[in-house]
């Protein structure tokens, strides 16, 4: 069947069976490999993306679930050439990566949980029970909850 | 992943036909249970009916005396609502503590009640709240929609379309998560209710039950101290490398307590 997608602003169109999925589509029709398969069993988040606004596992939908739908990647975070997202900053800067597996879905999920907490504190807590969903291997999360505190005060002008 | 077909459908009707032409169809929420379950092989139907366009499907309204909330509504819209946050708080907290954010921006209510699994949440505020199902074919009470581990009253085809819950006088939810997937190892729904008090436990045993030495009690007084001396059997409750059936037994007393706790 055929299907289109807006991934990262862009139109994409291509040919997936029913059963492909839309991390298949994303990294192996696309091409574009920075959504990580970590698991494949909807448990760690290293597929997470956003599908209109919210974060979602790229592992745990249909590419056809996606048809008409408007998509973004780490991929679309910054531009190519340009500085990084704050977000991505704010990791480099608090140790928040060692082996970077998990990073593209942790900055996902970090961007949405900025979005979904506009206007209110994001304490520790509120970082770390939103993060539910996302496993690390290698950090042991304090970097990880740091550089979303850190990065989610440089997104609001603060810094 | 076998092969299947793929089917959108835009409205009840065309879901239900996509169903009767089909060999051996299935619909499809949100997707996560089915497609984890597609994933290991555990099922191979011939056609996944989509009901993701079905906009009547979704929604939230408050009416009087309930909460309307459509089959398709995900658990991130209930937990955010500021309508069902006013009229039932301990339901946007029950929506808000499953899964995680991601699974929670796609997981359905519909979808949660028709796979029932011993370990969901919902089942626990729909026999805790004495909600009432509806469906393409019936208007059915939470206490007969649960039938047993995996099961409901739902025949082949048959939709689940909303779930009005009524608005009770106070009600809590707490529960005792699976560390890694946050299922409930044993959750406890108690309700003060315009019918009585209602003590629903999900997770503990095969489908959600209600334990009828609580309500009494808690009916004479709505303490936690009512109920600190009633214990319920471990005979059928489940037990896996999570938890024991004795553990269990023992965790039904400990969250029903924080529930009433809770609601005071
Ligand atoms: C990592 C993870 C963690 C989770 N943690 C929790 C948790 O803590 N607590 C909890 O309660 N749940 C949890 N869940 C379950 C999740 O929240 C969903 O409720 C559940 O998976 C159902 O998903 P869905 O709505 O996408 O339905 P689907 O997976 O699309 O469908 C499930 C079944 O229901 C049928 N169905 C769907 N909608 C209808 C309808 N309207 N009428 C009739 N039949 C229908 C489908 O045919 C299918 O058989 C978790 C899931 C995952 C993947
Ligand atoms: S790869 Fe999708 S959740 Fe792990
Ligand atoms: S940095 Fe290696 S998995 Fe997180």
């Amino acid at each position: 069947m055929q299907i289109s997608v807006t991934i990262n602003g862009k139109q994409e169109s291509g040919e997936v069976e029913p059963r492909t999925l839309l991390v298949e589509f994303i990294r192996y029709q696309l091409g574009l490999t920075g959504t990580h398969v970590g698991c494949d069993t909807s448990q760690c988040g290293a597929c997470t993306i956003h599908m209109n606004g919210k974060s979602v596992k790229a592992c745990t939908l249909l590419a056809a679930q996606a048809d008409g739908q408007d998509i973004q990647t780490i991929e679309g975070v910054a531009p190519a050439a340009g500085p990084l997202h704050p977000m991505q900053e704010a990791f480099r800067d608090n140790h928040g990566l060692q082996c970077g597996f998990c990073t593209p879905g942790m900055i996902m999920s970090a961007l949405a949980m900025v979005e979904r907490h506009k206007g209110e504190d994001l304490d520790e807590q509120t970082i770390r029970e939103e993060l539910e969903g996302n496993l690390c291997r290698c950090t042991g999360y304090h970097g990880i909850v740091k550089a979303i505190a850190a990065g989610a005060k440089a997104m609001q002008g603060g810094s | 992943m076998y092969a299947f077909e793929y089917r959108k459908a835009a409205s009840l009707d065309d879901a239900q036909k996509a169903f009767e032409s089909a060999d051996d169809g299935t619909y499809m929420a949100g997707g996560m249970t089915l497609i984890p379950t597609l994933k290991q092989r555990l099922a191979s139907p011939s056609d996944v009916i989509d009901l993701d366009g079905i906009d009547d499907l979704r929604g939230i309204t408050v009416d009087g005396d309930n909460v309307i909330i459509g089959a398709m509504t995900c658990h991130a819209d209930v937990a955010a609502s500021a309508d069902v946050q006013k009229a039932i708080p301990a339901l946007a907290h029950l929506a808000s503590l499953i899964g995680d954010p991601q699974v929670r921006n796609r997981g359905t209510l519909g979808g949660s009640i028709a796979n029932n699994d011993p370990a969901a949440d919902y089942p626990g505020a729909l026999v805790g709240l004495g909600a009432t199902v509806h469906t393409t074919n019936k208007t059915v009470s939470a206490d007969e929609f649960f039938t047993g581990m995996f099961e409901t009253t739902l025949d082949e085809g048959e939709l689940v379309t909303k779930v009005s819950f009524p608005i009770p006088e106070k009600a809590a939810y707490q529960k005792f998560p699976n560390p890694a997937s946050r299922y409930s190892v044993v959750g406890a729904f108690v309700a003060k209710t315009k019918d009585g008090i209602r003590v629903a436990i999900t997770g503990a045993g095969p489908t959600v039950f209600r334990v009828p030495e609580m309500e009494q009690a808690l009916t004479a007084a709505f303490t936690a101290d009512a109920i600190a001396d009633i214990s319920v059997p471990a005979d059928d409750l489940n037990a896996d490398l999570h938890a024991s059936a004795e553990y269990r037994a023992h965790l039904i007393g400990v969250m029903a307590k924080r529930a009433v706790a809770d609601c005071s």
